[in-house]
């Protein structure tokens, strides 16, 4: 009997230690997206952010890359945070709004509507980027259900070593340097870019046979619009400028969102044909070639947005708020940190 | 539901639950519902092949006992009124009229098979025939081939011949017996079993034993480690080695053999390491299909050691019968007489071996590649037991030489690479690319690449190589430990080294595996045969 209650006790402790070991090699072996593809980082710091904001920015690139939080605090003292990331799909974006919504409640919900034009799941990398960085919840479920593609596996998100155990032949030291830890690599979700690389672009898109938004997308962004009204939370569609814009967007997606935005009394800014108001220059206010905008473009935008915000959207200025200030300053000192450093 | 898929994990797992939980006596009710579950993940119209081998073996031979039975009665009842001579012609004519019920049954289990398996083959050799004489061609149709369909019909066929040869009672239950043709495990590749092995296993009742689990669950754990590690590891260069077959030629070609041979081993051990560790958990011994054949001295010995199943069912239900042949005992004595004793002898034996062959290589595959594949196997058996005397005088005149390690270093190795060779024909799968592959290591000059980034060229990267080798080197030390007595059944003995080292496996397994997002883990190889 005592045999017994010994080789019990010792398979149990070498399981846990098994399941201690691939722990480790999980959290060794996951990208840290610290120094390449640091876009893959932007979803899981929003956890660590635990002050609420009085605007949400939520969708692609086009939002981590064309707004900055700490401009709009410091020009009208708004609080926002932008939970985007790359190519961050409808579904993706309403259950990332979902998830936000368990922490808090913004006073307006920004949503750019480029990915209103894909009515699938698109790439596995970019899936993983959006969703491995969300916490545990129903809305994560969800989220992974709606977006695997056919190749892909829910025990992979469950057990993110089944996805990334093959890094163990591309280990760098930053996997080491970043084993317990994480840097935080963006103001409230922008990730800052400083390079310079103008242009025009003459990229035309194709024409389209069907030029209807898929209606899987349209359900999601049905779903975004009643979960604000839910919440009491103003939901206002966007569409971030680009020079590029002929290659990515069609006037006849964008004449079914103002549409759709007229029908259920939704603001819409499509900030394309606004570009030069706003006072962009592609030559200077983009990273690459008119795609995205760099910092500077960045804060053009976010100032002039921010004036709507404000104004037509009656968002409060909390610049009179001690705490706040003081909690902002400090991010507005890493964000000139960085844009000093690097521009 | 492949076996390096999670569901199947949780499949097997849940199947050894319901398995130990139930009463003994309805455990192979079990395990038939878990093989139809298994079949029918598969497709459910898969289902009406197997169901309907499974009849037609089940009815053929419960005729054929029937008869067996009464011819059985009919003579001991009649001991003493028939002469032995009249017994013997009784016996004769009845076996005579059992041959032709084993022959509608064979017609319909292997006829379902050829049809599947092989008329695209015939029709497309046809048309290239008409085609040459300027004819209009068939269309070629693509028709499904049911999971397992091979290994299947040969054991159903196997088990009809031993019912027909009275080697084994035909069984009652029609729901056993469906056991018997679809238990999961062994379905997909094998090893094919025989009736007599098998059978009552399956339906005696299995009480949990503690050691027989644990030196089963090491070697499925084993097995995955071969495939997951080895195998797919290997085939991410196989696959390059033989798409871009244009650009990899030479050396290359060289390589290919080496890869292939380890993706092959590693592959389909590995599956029958499954097979067989997770029938052993469930108290099942099946047939072992391997035992260290990359250590045979010679082709002959290579196919004792290597998919062993399959040769002994060949051998059996194939050359034997075919060598005692009415016809084959005419052409002896025609070839006796007419070429001299020293030929004549070898004319039926080798027309035997060439027919066994040919089907083998037919077996494994629809193509022309295999046909050739088995047909040089049968070559290389032939002209080494040719040489035989040659190599008796040798060792006569050079005692000792046989039993020199360096000797048995340089036959091991010759065999080896013989074996691949003729493999690499189920790589490149065309057979006239592949003899110009072949020459091309003669030819093309470009040994010295390998050591200028060649390695590294086709998709291993120096961290695989090193995994490689270092996984076969395992593989080779476990080989060897286990040489007198397999290394589970000692490590059963000691519960906590046993989960010491499946822990350890699985752990390897899970990182340096080639499986998930950026592998396209292969199915099991011999599953497509």
């Amino acid at each position: 009997m005592k045999k017994k209650i010994i080789t019990f006790t010792g398979i149990l402790c070498i399981l846990l230690a098994t399941v201690l070991l691939l722990g480790f090699l999980q959290a060794l072996l996951m990208p840290k997206y610290m120094s390449t593809s640091r876009e893959g980082a932007l979803i899981a710091e929003y956890y660590r952010d635990e002050s609420s904001h009085d605007v949400l920015f939520i969708g692609d690139c086009e939002v981590y890359e064309s707004f900055t939080p700490p401009t709009l605090w410091e020009e009208y003292g708004i609080t926002s945070y932008i939970r985007g990331s790359a190519q961050q799909l409808p579904w993706q974006s309403y259950y990332l709004l979902e998830d936000t919504l368990r922490y808090e409640t913004p006073k307006a919900v920004v949503f750019n509507v480029l990915a209103l034009k894909y009515g699938e799941p698109q790439d596995e990398a970019y899936n993983r980027m959006t969703l491995d960085g969300m916490k545990w919840s129903m809305s994560k479920v969800n989220a992974i259900k709606a977006s695997m593609t056919k190749d892909e596996s829910f025990l992979s998100y469950v057990f993110p070593l089944l996805r990334f155990h093959s890094r163990w032949n591309d280990l760098t030291r930053e996997d080491l340097t970043y084993l317990t830890h994480r840097d935080i690599i963006s103001h409230n979700g922008y990730l800052m870019q400083t390079d310079i690389k103008g242009g025009k672009s003459d990229r035309i898109g194709k024409p389209l046979a069907d030029y209807t938004l898929p209606s899987y997308s349209m359900e999601y962004l049905d779903k975004m619009r009643a979960l604000c009204a839910e919440k009491g939370i103003e939901l206002i569609l966007i569409k971030a400028p680009t020079n590029d814009w002929k290659y990515y967007w069609y006037n006849e997606w964008d004449e079914q969102i103002a549409d759709y935005a007229k029908e259920y009394g939704l603001s819409y800014y499509n900030f394309i044909p606004l570009c030069e108001e706003i006072g962009i220059d592609w030559q200077t206010d983009t990273y690459d070639v008119g795609v995205h905008l760099n910092v500077f473009g960045a804060e053009k935008l976010t100032s002039y947005f921010g004036k709507i915000l404000a104004e037509k959207h009656g968002l409060a200025d909390h610049r009179e708020d001690n705490e706040l200030s003081a909690l902002w300053q400090e991010k507005l000192d890493a964000y000139y940190k960085e844009r000093n450093s690097e521009s | 539901m492949a076996f390096t898929s999670a569901w199947f994990l949780l499949f097997a797992a849940l199947t050894l639950l319901v398995y130990y939980l139930v009463p003994k006596r309805v455990q192979w009710w079990v395990l038939l519902a878990a093989s139809y579950g298994f079949y029918a993940y598969a497709g459910a119209h898969y289902l009406l092949f197997i169901l309907f081998t499974t009849l037609v073996s089940y009815v053929i031979a419960r005729i054929m006992q029937r008869r067996a039975d009464a011819e059985d009665a009919f003579v001991e009842s009649h001991r003493d009124t028939l002469e032995k001579s009249e017994r013997k012609a009784y016996r004769a004519k009845e076996k005579k009229k059992r041959f032709s019920i084993l022959l509608l049954g064979l017609f319909l289990t292997l006829g379902v098979l050829a049809v599947l398996k092989y008329t695209g083959f015939v029709l497309s050799g046809i048309n290239s025939m008409v085609s040459a004489f300027g004819y209009q061609t068939f269309s070629v149709p693509s028709l499904l081939l049911p999971l397992g369909i091979s290994f299947y019909t040969f054991q159903s066929v196997g088990y009809l011949i031993d019912v027909y040869r009275k080697k084994a009672k035909a069984e009652k239950n029609l729901a056993k017996f469906a056991l018997f043709v679809s238990f999961f495990p062994q379905l997909i590749q094998g090893p094919i079993s025989r009736f007599s092995d098998l059978g009552a296993q399956l339906y005696a009742p299995h009480a949990f034993d503690g050691q027989g689990f644990g030196a089963g669950l090491i070697r499925v754990v084993w097995g995955y480690f071969k495939k997951v590690v080895v195998a797919d590891t290997a085939m991410i260069a196989v696959r390059t080695l033989v798409t871009e077959n244009v650009t990899y030629n030479g050396v290359y070609v060289f390589l290919l053999i080496l890869l292939y041979s380890a993706q092959i081993y590693g592959d389909f051990t590995g599956g029958i390491d499954i097979t067989i560790g997770l029938s052993e958990m469930m108290g099942i011994r099946l047939a072992e299909n391997f035992n260290c054949p990359f250590a045979s001295r010679s082709t002959k010995e290579y196919w004792r050691r290597w998919h062993i199943t399959m040769g002994s069912w060949f051998t059996d239900y194939i050359f034997y019968p075919l060598s005692v042949t009415p016809s084959m005992q005419k052409l002896s004595k025609w070839s006796r007489a007419k070429l001299g004793e020293s030929v004549g002898k070898r004319i039926p034996v080798y027309t035997a071996t060439i027919v066994t062959w040919f089907l083998t290589g037919l077996w494994h595959g629809a193509g022309m590649n295999f046909i050739v594949w088995g047909l040089l196997n049968c070559l290389v058996i032939l002209v080494s037991q040719e040489l035989q005397p040659l190599y008796n005088r040798f060792h006569k005149r050079f005692p000792g030489v046989a039993e020199n390690r360096a000797w048995i270093f340089w036959q091991c190795a010759r065999t080896f690479l013989l074996m691949g060779l003729i493999r690499s024909l189920d790589c490149y799968r065309d057979v006239p690319l592949t003899f110009r592959l072949w020459g091309s290591m003669l030819t093309a000059g470009n040994w010295g690449e390998l050591f200028s980034g060649g390695l590294l060229s086709f998709g291993l990267s120096a961290g695989h190589w090193i995994l490689l080798l270092s996984a076969i080197a395992l593989i080779c030390l476990v080989s060897t430990l286990g040489k007198d007595q397999p290394l589970r059944y000692r490590l059963a003995k000691r519960p906590l080294l046993l989960c010491l080292c499946a822990c350890v496996l699985v752990i390897l397994i899970l990182i340096f595996g080639a499986y998930g997002t950026g592998f396209d883990a292969s199915d099991f190889i011999y599953g497509q045969f």
